[in-house]
């Protein structure tokens, strides 16, 4: 039932070994993908030559750029809302000149990966590398060469938040000011099932198939149909099980567009499955950006003003359809976090250079805006001699104040921050832990508590991308029935990519019907079978399809207590409908089983009133009236920095979050925790590093070190459930472990090296990196 | 090239390209699915299967190699409609999200428990740290193997 532990129902399948990923699909007379890809950064295309690759053995097909151009419509991840957006055009493979490195330029297919690979060796591109815009300085220098001939600068958009005056004024005016100038690395989602398609087009019927690990099918068929020219109905996208994905299977990646290509002009399956080589190379990057940051605090600790400038250099082209200035744009609208601040000024500067595309990855730009703005109040702390409970508990945002207008512009929906860090300190004994780092610390050991208090918006409105003219839904829908037998099917649009979505659906739907959760059968991710709806992201799955899918279920009720009653011969509002049974309340002998009411209603329709509808389905659909809603939570780390080898060891690890009404809460716990664990890579392990001619220097995961569990400590959640005023009253928790640990982390380093003297502000926090910080004279 | 092995303790024979990877083998020629393909250069762990008891990345193995020997793939734990206390255990903690990394881990977990049978959290995270999951944060896979220890 909703709100309880319930096992989840998708795990007797997954742990035999039978579970159904893209690649475990063997379609008959399938063939595969593999591509040419550029080695370098910038270059210009001489000559490509593919000839011997269309005679090598088990080839089927061949593409280059010029032969591609002509069959899509080039796409470009722009939004309308953002004025003066731009970026280049995209093509499903590279025509002319590369733009960075790992670009596809050409495309085989053949019978086998290996076959195809071999044939990848055999065209022959020959390429006149140019100086590759690797940094956003370079992007900026007068006279800089173009990411992209036609746009007059390498500036993808600028934009200026708040109020710029008032926010300079506030902050000469304020007792102390706190700065920073904090660089965040760039990381990849790394979900351990890479990207992976097969496509297949029946020229008899005039359908496209696609079986896509992916997030968004509805949004893949519309952007499919816009760029092949397809009518949206003959598209069909299934997203069965998805191995992983935060945020990374939410775009459209030229290679994909490639195997959609050879699927229509074959008219047989075509699989692509990017290696891991690959997967580094080419799914979206994320976070890599400079954030400049003031906070003025008056001497009693209340803040007066922030001020910040977003740099984000975001790669070579801004990432069609949801663009990739949306991280930085989180930044700025996040950035005053939990807090009273009365003036507010952000400028946003994104910059296009030689390197992939960075958008969307988990928690966007939360973990940035969060960390920044945390690490301010603990500076200013420092400063003033407070302890950073203090002073958090003098600015946050108090339950009084809502709906409370952030200075950044989001209407903050009611809910209680502060209970949440009151909470934090009680399950952490906070105070306990302060007297253990003094007994550390008296012991020279550099042991740190960081606190870190994060806000999320969550189940956005069209605000985002419908309304700059992405085909992107931000409604979600749900249709739930009865089966003849009593048992119940949802068909629903948000997708699973691990959450327990089929789960806590089953959970919504049985606890509005009164019948068990394993008699609910859930299907998602078929755009031919589910309602409309945007899928799952922006921690929306809850917030926006679970309220489609109770509000379906109520209507759902009511039909069934209608036909009940004309049954019956009672009132609806005599029924009681519990246990897979309807009964008359306070009359047992006067009930009906919930499957004799369905038999009924299926198969002998003449019992039934004949002016009611014979039908036991409902649907119903749901947006945020709202910008959307909001998380939140407070989370503390507790770390100790080794003096020898400059390593961060996790002590202790504590979230408190609040998101709303909770359906599961082990699920809700799996989110938490394993959001924290990516956050803990983005603070401590995950860099992609680039040398300074443009090359990724780590693309493959021996060199891109991802959490593992020798890593870790447990992480201890706890939960409050505050009903958002949204909805059904979720909140959405997919994203706020990711949002909050960034910052917890850096925190934490930061009091542990307090004693030092020095003051972190760059993640990842390595070891190296924190051997250069604190200087020969202390290591 | 023709090679014979046993599969979850059924006998085959495959013919193979002495280039095939034993989880491609397993995955495209025997139709087993489950070992997943994760890095194909032995990090993550997701393609982990037994050979001859022990634990082998699936994709540093080539399926010539396994000719002759004894392979234990994730489609064997069960016995018929009962899952393995491991797998159980797996359900009743939580310890799987998205699924793609879940049968190396169980597969890497049986070995150890086969090596270990009563260990200590600490020693799990140790032993446990050749696999990776991207989704669960790690403690309730540490929460099921040492259940499942105690079962």
């Amino acid at each position: 039932m909703s709100g309880e532990r319930q096992t989840r129902i998708e795990d007797a399948r997954l742990l035999r070994g039978r579970g159904r990923y893209v690649d475990d699909l063997h379609p008959d007379r399938v063939v595969h993908l593999a591509l040419v890809r550029s080695p370098h950064p910038r270059a210009r295309i001489i000559a490509l030559d593919a000839e011997a690759a269309r005679s090598a053995p088990g080839v089927v097909g061949v593409l280059t750029g010029a032969e591609t151009s002509g069959l899509v419509e080039p796409w470009r991840g722009v939004l309308s809302h953002y004025q003066g957006m731009k970026s280049a055009a995209q093509y499903p493979l590279a025509l002319g000149q590369v733009r960075f490195s790992g670009e596809p330029v050409a495309a085989v297919v053949a019978a086998s990966r290996a076959l195809a690979e071999d044939a990848c060796e055999l065209v022959s591109v020959e390429y006149e590398p140019l100086t590759a815009l690797a940094s956003w300085e370079q992007a900026l220098a007068p006279g800089a060469p173009l990411v992209d001939d036609e746009l007059e600068d390498n500036i993808m958009y600028r934009a200026h938040h708040g109020d710029a005056g008032a926010t300079a004024a506030a902050l000469a005016a304020s007792d102390h000011v706190v700065r920073g100038e904090f660089h965040f690395g760039r990381v990849t989602g790394v979900p351990i099932e890479p990207r992976a398609l097969v496509a297949d087009f029946d020229p008899g019927s005039g359908q496209l198939t696609v079986h896509c690990s992916s997030q968004v099918p509805h949004m893949m068929q519309a952007v499919l149909a816009r760029i092949l020219g397809l009518d949206q109905s003959r598209i069909r996208v299934i997203a069965d099980d998805v191995g992983g994905s935060f945020g990374v299977k939410i775009h459209v990646y030229q290679d994909e567009i490639c195997a959609c290509l050879f699927a229509l002009r074959l008219g047989r399956p075509v699989k692509f499955v990017a290696d891991r080589r690959e997967s580094m190379l080419t799914d979206i990057h994320a976070r890599e950006e400079v954030i400049e940051a003031e906070l003025g605090v008056n001497s009693d600790g209340t803040v007066q003003g922030l001020s910040a400038r977003v740099i984000a250099p975001v790669g070579a082209y801004s990432m069609y359809p949801r663009s990739s200035v949306v991280e930085s744009g989180q930044v700025a609208r996040m950035l005053p976090g939990q807090y009273r601040i009365p003036a507010y000024s952000c400028e946003q500067l994104v910059v296009a250079q030689n390197k992939t595309p960075t958008s969307q990855y988990r928690a966007v730009g939360h973990p940035l805006a969060t960390a920044v703005i945390e690490q301010l109040m603990d500076r200013a702390a420092r400063r003033l001699g407070m302890d950073p409970v203090q002073i958090r508990l003098a600015n946050v945002i108090r339950p009084q104040d809502m709906p409370y207008t952030s200075a950044a512009g989001p209407i903050l929906d009611p809910g209680d921050y502060p209970a949440c860090l009151t909470r934090l300190l009680e399950v952490a004994a906070y105070a306990e832990l302060r007297a253990r780092q003094a007994e550390s610390r008296g012991a020279g050991r550099l042991v740190g508590i960081g606190l870190c208090s994060f806000l999320e918006l969550t189940g956005p409105n069209a605000q985002f991308y419908g309304v700059g003219g992405a085909p992107i839904s931000a409604k979600d829908g749900a249709t739930v029935r009865l089966e003849p037998d009593g048992t119940a099917v949802a068909l629903v649009g948000i997708t699973d990519q691990g959450q327990g979505t089929r789960t806590s659906t089953a959970q919504l739907v049985a606890a509005g019907l009164g019948i068990p959760v394993r008699q609910v059968r859930v299907l998602s991710g078929d755009t031919l079978a589910v309602p409309y709806g945007g899928g799952t992201w922006a921690s929306r799955s809850a917030v926006v399809g679970g309220t489609a899918i109770v509000r379906a279920t109520r209507l759902l009720r009511r039909k069934i207590l209608e036909h009940g009653a004309d049954l019956l011969e009672a009132a609806v509002e005599d029924l009681e409908l519990d246990q897979g049974r309807l009964q008359v309340r306070g009359a047992p002998a006067r009930s009906l089983a919930l499957a004799e009411l369905a038999a009924t209603v299926h198969y002998n329709s003449n019992r039934l009133d004949p002016a009611r509808e014979p039908s036991l389905e409902a649907t119903s659909y749901f947006v945020s009236p709202n910008a959307g809603t909001f998380a939140y939570g407070s989370h503390l780390a507790m770390v100790e920095v080794d003096r020898e080898s400059w390593s961060v060891r996790l002590l202790r690890y504590v979230a408190v979050d609040d998101c709303g009404v909770a359906i599961n809460p082990a699920l809700i716990e799996g989110q938490v925790r394993g959001g924290v664990v990516q956050g803990i890579g983005e603070a401590l392990l995950e860099e992609l590093v680039y040398d300074p001619e443009g090359q990724l220097l780590n693309a493959s995961l021996m060199e891109y070190l991802l959490p593992t569990m020798g890593d870790l400590c447990d992480i201890e959640v706890h939960h409050l459930s505050t009903p958002a005023s949204v909805g059904e009253g979720f909140r959405g928790v997919g994203e706020s472990g990711a949002a909050a640990a960034p910052g917890a982390i850096a925190n934490a380093v930061a009091d542990a090296l307090a004693p030092l003297g020095v003051e972190p502000s760059d993640l990842p926090l390595t070891p190296y990196s924190l051997f250069q910080l604190v200087g020969a004279e202390h290591a | 090239m023709e090679i014979g092995f046993v599969v979850n303790a059924e006998p085959v024979t495959v013919r193979v390209e002495p280039r095939r990877t034993l989880v491609d083998c397993l995955r495209e020629d025997l139709g087993l699915t489950g070992s997943h393909v994760g890095c194909e250069q032995g990090v993550c762990g997701a393609c982990t299967v037994l050979l001859d008891g022990e634990a082998v990345r699936g994709c540093l193995v080539l399926a010539v190699q396994a000719e002759g020997l004894e392979v234990l793939t994730v489609e064997g734990l069960a016995t018929g409609a009962t899952l393995s206390p491991l797998q159980q255990a797996f359900e009743d903690h939580f310890a799987l999200q998205c699924g793609y990394c879940t049968p190396g881990f169980l597969i890497s977990a049986s070995a150890l428990l086969r090596r270990q049978p009563d260990p200590s959290r600490e020693q799990v995270r140790s032993m446990l740290s050749g696999n990776i999951c991207r989704c669960t944060g790690y403690d309730t896979i540490v929460d099921a193997v040492i259940s499942a220890a105690r079962r």
